[in-house]
């Protein structure tokens, strides 16, 4: 294994996962469209493309062509940060996770994730904290008094249930004893039933909690008072403008995608499926489906409670992270901690 | 299990979400797709002919003096003796409508007393300049076969055949019009255009939701139209006994020969004039 070789498979791995990221958000803007549409007895985009799959980049194309406007009272150099800074976590997060069964090239085997870490879900963790800083940075350095408030308000959510999103994390791992993705998707590994697979269903409280806690992370409705139009515009990105805004828009589509696929690695086995038998040559893409729908299915939900659900009110979103996930997520990680010793060690009377 | 159900109260707006997804989509795709427009649609004017090509416009100014936008402007002038452009004595010379003042109140429609203006289904109006939007004589006289003519050249994105279609202006002020003649044919609403289906009146099923358009515009008979029992017919409010065959439409040359523009209303031996309440 030579230093080359390591260079370019990184290479390749870092080329790919870019451009998942960014196909995955195009087609998932369009989907978000296409559904909340569907769900409002509207049709959504139908112009660009068949059934408007092009929308998003023509979304794209004017973007880039729109003036940047950059207000008088920015602190330049963060404003111009801070979309960089909201992208590159959310791109740097999905690296971790494993898309599709490793495969033999040679002699080595080669991972289907950007980088397979043993501490991923503590990086996982870390890169979605950093996230918070382009929020931050971005409302500050607008130099305007909505995205600040934006910000405040998104650092004080994003904070508050990123707890709880840890919490929650801390039973798998009891139950794993891993905080590798890779191998948190081989313990799940294994048919139930003959076809269902032996996830991390038994943890669904943690599954709950995280997914809560990753629809208020990603900032998304009903959590969505980050960016509440009626009271603060725009929120943090009130002041960005074209492509920089995009990038801002990026990031909280890659975002969601990302709070998918780690919620389908760690809690619905990843890119485990059934694959009926089929042939060598379907079975390898097999995988990568399964992740792909999984994830979309959560991507789905998502939506659905976008579009089902009205925004909560900041007092309300504060008192159901701090007073309901966290303590809930506490009294699951003593329950499970006492289950792991039950099972390893028997019941305490015997 | 009272709190099951509460803790269960916000989770049911799920199901709603859900359920609409199976429902059918409201969106017309407008220019693609473009709804069939009610019978009385307030959209653009139209200067009408006699079905032999005539004006119908006497040049008599009652539409510009009722307009409460003020946007009509018309001036009379005698009819050249040996080449008349409309039977009565005047016609109208001048005819401009401003599109950018006009509220699409049909009040000119109401006070014209020789149909001459009526509105259309056009709706289309945009302009680049507000030179445009001032629409001229020439511009608004419907075509000689009746047909208005259309500002824009001929284009996909333009239903063109929806200007044939009859539109329910002329029934609505045409003597045929009065509820007592449901289910006579008795107007024919400008050139050439053929008759319009037997008047439905408001208890039948509205002619704006019939899908098809051939079946209001061509089918001279409209027969499968008609409400196959007219009872409120038979019982007309004074009583008097309504003619059993319909009057038929409208001879053109006889319109042409008599001295007033509303042929039929000169006929006395027409059997709708005895109803005028």
């Amino acid at each position: 294994m030579s230093g080359w070789e390591l260079f370019f498979e990184a290479a390749i791995k870092a080329v790919a996962v870019f451009a998942l990221v960014l196909v995955t958000v195009i087609i998932l803007v369009w989907f978000e469209r296409k559904v909340v549409a569907d769900m409002q007895n509207r049709l959504g985009p139908m112009r660009a493309g068949p059934w408007g799959i092009l929308q998003t980049i023509a979304d794209g194309v004017k973007l880039i062509f729109k003036e940047p406007v950059v207000p008088r009272k920015v602190e330049y150099a963060l404003y111009m940060v801070a979309p960089i800074a909201a992208l590159v976590p959310a791109i740097l997060i999905f690296m971790v996770i494993p898309i599709g069964e490793p495969f033999t090239l040679g002699d080595r085997v080669i991972n289907l994730a950007g980088a397979d870490l043993n501490i991923g879900l503590l990086y996982i963790l870390a890169m979605s904290s950093v996230a918070v800083y382009a929020v931050v940075l971005a409302g500050w350095a607008s130099g305007s008094k909505y995205p600040l408030l934006g910000s405040v308000r998104a650092s004080a959510q994003m904070i508050s249930y990123e707890a709880a999103m840890g919490l929650a994390l801390v039973p798998v791992v009891m139950f794993t004893g891993t905080t590798s993705m890779s191998k948190i998707v081989d313990a799940q590994a294994g048919d139930f039933l003959g076809f269902l697979g032996v996830w991390n269903i038994i943890l669904i409280p943690s599954f709950i909690i995280f997914f809560i806690s990753g629809v208020a992370e990603t900032n998304r409705a009903p959590f969505d008072l980050v960016e509440a139009e009626n009271e603060i515009v725009g929120g943090y990105h009130t002041e960005y403008s074209g492509f920089r805004f995009a990038l801002f828009f990026l990031a909280e589509y890659a975002n969601i995608f990302n709070i998918s696929a780690i919620t389908v690695t760690l809690f619905l086995g990843g890119w485990h499926g059934p694959n009926f038998g089929a042939p060598d040559w379907i079975a390898w893409a097999l995988p990568i489906f399964w992740f792909m729908a999984k994830s979309f299915m959560l991507v789905f939900v998502f939506v659905w409670i976008r579009a089902s659900l009205p925004r909560m009110r900041y007092d309300q979103l504060m008192a159901f992270g701090w007073k309901k996930l966290i303590p809930v997520s506490l009294l699951w990680i003593v329950l499970s901690s006492v289950a792991i010793a039950v099972r390893r060690l028997g019941l305490p009377w015997t | 299990m009272g709190w099951f159900a509460d803790m269960l109260g916000p989770f049911r707006g799920f199901a709603v979400t859900l359920r609409q997804m199976t429902r059918p989509r409201l969106t017309t795709s407008y220019p693609k797709e473009k709804r069939v427009k009610p019978q009385r649609f307030h959209g653009r004017h139209v200067l009408n002919r006699y079905p032999d090509g005539m004006e119908k416009c006497i040049g008599c100014e009652l539409c510009a003096g009722v307009c409460p936008a003020r946007c009509i402007y018309v001036r009379g002038a005698d009819n050249p003796p040996d080449n008349p452009v409309s039977p009565g004595e005047r016609y109208g010379f001048i005819y401009e409508i401003n599109m950018l003042r006009c509220i699409f109140c049909a009040m000119c429609v109401e006070a014209c007393p020789t149909e001459a203006i009526t509105m259309t289904h056009l709706f289309e109006m945009s302009t680049t300049t507000r030179d445009d939007a001032i629409y001229t004589r020439d511009e608004l006289l419907v075509e000689m076969d009746g047909t208005p003519r259309h500002p824009d050249p001929p284009n996909r994105l333009f239903d063109f055949d929806e200007l044939k279609l009859g539109s329910g202006w002329m029934r609505a002020t045409a003597p045929g019009g009065r509820a007592a003649f449901e289910g006579v044919v008795a107007w024919t609403p400008s050139a050439t255009q053929g008759e319009l289906p037997a008047e439905r009146g408001q208890s039948a099923a509205s002619g704006a939701e019939d899908p098809d358009p051939d079946s209001r515009s061509s089918s001279p008979q409209g027969g499968e139209e008609l409400p196959t029992d007219p009872p409120d017919r038979s019982s007309s409010p004074d009583g008097e006994e309504l003619p059993t065959d319909p009057p038929g439409s409208v001879d053109p040359d006889s319109t042409r020969s008599s001295s007033t523009p509303q042929g039929g209303e000169e006929l006395p031996s027409d059997p709708k004039d005895r109803h005028e309440p």
